[in-house]
């Protein structure tokens, strides 16, 4: 953190490589150097750059089971309110709390509300959308959604050096490094 | 998804003489092939006429949906022919048939994803898509069947009206509500969720303006982070697996419309696993009725190659062999049972007024299909075709036996009646397969019809190359 002053108008320094085993290669590299403030970008999901980069395991499947238990009683609630106490109503004097009769619905908001925790927790997660972030500034990463794989150190790491950080960037031979403003 | 095998030598057979199996997509590709070739169809700005007449023909029949609605509701529910012993015909017998057809694609997005199956890569981004616009058909039959479908708000869904009133949740019409809805919804999540990646590529490949801005809202802002994939494919997976339970558990609950009832015919134990056998059925022929023609006129057979082509009609097989021992299952159940009622709806099934479609379902459903166990059937695409035409045929014809000849004679002879449809039901229907093929025309020409990124994953450069670090 003290040594953040580098550049409050850059984001970071990027790599581009060709193909993702040099993009993997690069990022473990760049952890074994001591970076930690960093991101690879891909166009593919590559399993092997999560451990590259060191990421924990995700909260999503908590918030997901915590969907699913929430949507479960919401159902099963609902039905309950609505048939035994809201409106009651005797048909061929079945019982009003007739619990086989509430499964089906209740599975059903069980699995809503288990996929309406992972489709909102894993955007929320991702703090998506943003419809602006400093690494589209770099022209090369329109490619990064194409055929282009890039490794970003950004300024915010302890160990950011410009000059250093960049020469570290260039010793891992990508097809170039640019400067990513901010 | 990331470190699939390598795809051109799986297809070795084991068996000397036997011919290898076709790969998943032809060798030879790379990322920015697959990109281009199938954001190409989107992106380009000239429209094919051959689009643009199924496009018109789609629309047409629309506008005939439109057009009986607006008689539905000027004249009332007298439009149709649904009458006092078969009080729901046409309007239900479509609903479970659209419905069925959208299982096929949850089955392959998320059963074969969980089950490893590399193939589903090239085709479950469009059967995701028929499933949506399959369950938006299917949706406008319990609404419109009603007649006054602005009243079907407190009778379908529970929320605190003026009149206190709440659905009956001790009956399966409700469940079914919940079932379809819920099954629409995490389907929408389901295929949003594959298509924002597909989005960022055509934000950052569109030329206009409009593609850009378009394609970039609906991209999300999606960079590609490592870090956003990570939770990415985690909540791929998660969905995946929250599906398939679902994608069970919604035509299971169509079959508790019918089999929680006591009418002869329907109160079976055998139509859960036998309408869910049925779905998936139909859906991979609905799938193979798409995915031919489109991979003819967009030149996609690189990706969709035979070797899809041959699991869909396996599954086929399979799943239709399913339903004819469900049709057997039917016959042994009415005669093991004694039950005069059974009985006569089996007799009245095989030799009765409607016997025609009985015996033409069966020799589609039961019969035909055993043409799939033929390798050279199966390699014949154009034939494939009708046959998938024809298994449609099948299965609508299958719903309308067990709707119609349950209830046209069930209990008291005196209460007996013939049901006939009229033009308007037969419009209504037309009408809806207007909806879908308009909805699929424009799903193939404004989003990529093939899930982009996830072909990338299978394209040789995906692999990552053993190599020394450092």
């Amino acid at each position: 953190m003290t040594h953040a002053e580098t550049s409050p108008t850059l984001h970071g320094l990027m790599a581009e490589f060709e193909t993702p085993t040099a993009l993997v290669a690069a990022t473990e590299r760049a952890r074994l150097e001591g970076y930690r403030n960093m991101d690879a970008y891909s166009p593919i999901p590559i399993e092997e750059l999560s451990e590259a980069l060191g990421l924990p395991r995700t909260r999503l499947p908590r918030l997901v089971l915590g969907g699913g238990i929430l949507g479960g009683l919401a159902g099963y609630g609902l039905q309950y309110w609505s048939q035994v106490i809201a409106y009651p109503m005797n048909v061929g004097g079945r019982p009003f709390h007739a619990w086989p009769y509430f499964i089906p619905v209740t599975f059903e908001t069980t699995i809503l509300g288990a996929a309406l925790g992972a489709f909102i927790g894993m955007w929320a997660l991702n703090k998506l959308p943003m419809p602006y972030h400093p690494v589209f500034n770099v022209p090369a990463f329109a490619r990064a959604s194409t055929d282009r794989f890039f490794l970003c150190i950004e300024t915010s790491d302890p160990r950011f050096d410009l000059q250093a950080t960049s020469k570290f960037l260039e010793s891992l031979h990508p097809l170039g490094v640019s400067e990513v403003a901010a | 998804m990331a470190a699939a095998p390598g795809h051109s030598h799986d297809g070795v057979a084991d068996g000397g003489n036997m011919r290898p199996i076709p790969p998943v997509i032809a060798p030879g590709h790379t990322f920015e092939s697959v990109t281009e070739k199938i954001g190409g169809i989107v992106l380009t700005k000239r429209t094919q006429i051959g689009w643009l007449v199924g496009f018109a023909i789609g629309f047409a029949l629309l506008m005939l949906m439109n057009m009986t609605i607006g008689q539905l509701l000027f004249v009332g529910i007298g439009v149709f022919g649904n009458n006092n012993p078969v009080g729901w015909a046409f309007p239900i017998i479509n609903f479970v048939w659209w419905i069925g057809i959208g299982h096929a694609g949850t089955l392959i997005s998320a059963i074969l994803l969980l089950f490893r199956q590399q193939w589903r890569t090239s085709i479950n981004r469009f059967a995701e898509a028929m499933t949506l616009f399959a369950v938006a058909c299917a949706a406008m039959f319990p609404l419109l069947h009603t007649g006054r479908p602005w009243l079907a708000a407190y009778w379908l869904f529970p929320y605190p009206n003026s009149m206190g009133l709440w659905p009956q949740f001790r009956s399966p019409l409700i469940w079914d509500v919940f079932a379809v809805s819920t099954y629409f919804t995490v389907s929408l999540l389901f295929w949003y969720t594959g298509l924002v990646p597909d989005m960022a590529t055509l934000r950052d490949r569109a030329k206009s303006k409009a593609g850009k801005v378009i394609y970039g809202m609906l991209s999300l802002g999606w960079r590609g982070s490592a870090r956003h994939w990570h939770r990415y494919e985690m909540a791929y997976l998660l969905l995946a697996g929250i599906s398939t339970p679902l994608v069970l558990s919604v035509h299971t609950v169509v079959s508790f419309d019918f089999a929680v009832s006591v009418v002869p015919g329907w109160h079976a134990t055998i139509f859960p696993p036998y309408f869910v056998a049925g779905a998936v059925y139909s859906g991979f022929a609905m799938v193979m009725t798409l995915a031919i023609p489109l991979r003819k006129f967009y030149g996609l057979e690189d990706f969709i190659t035979m070797r899809h082509i041959h699991n869909m009609t396996k599954i086929m097989l399979v799943t239709g062999m399913i339903v004819a021992y469900g049709y057997a299952n039917e016959v042994f159940f009415s005669w093991y049972s004694a039950n005069m009622y059974e009985g006569y709806m089996m007799h009245n099934r095989m030799t009765g007024p409607y016997a025609v479609f009985y015996w033409s379902l069966i020799a589609i459903n039961a019969c035909m299909i055993q043409l799939f166990w033929f390798r050279s059937v199966r390699d014949n695409v154009g034939l494939l075709f009708v046959l998938s035409l024809l298994v449609n045929v099948g299965m609508w014809l299958e719903r309308f036996i067990i709707i119609v000849t349950s209830l046209h004679r069930d209990f008291l002879p005196s209460s007996w009646d013939m049901y006939q449809p009229t033009r308007w039901d037969f419009a209504m229907f037309a009408g809806t397969i207007g909806l879908f093929l308009s909805l699929f025309f424009l799903f193939i020409r404004f989003l990529p019809a093939l899930a982009i990124f996830e072909m990338r994953t299978i394209v040789p450069e995906a692999k990552l190359q053993p190599e020394q670090h450092g």
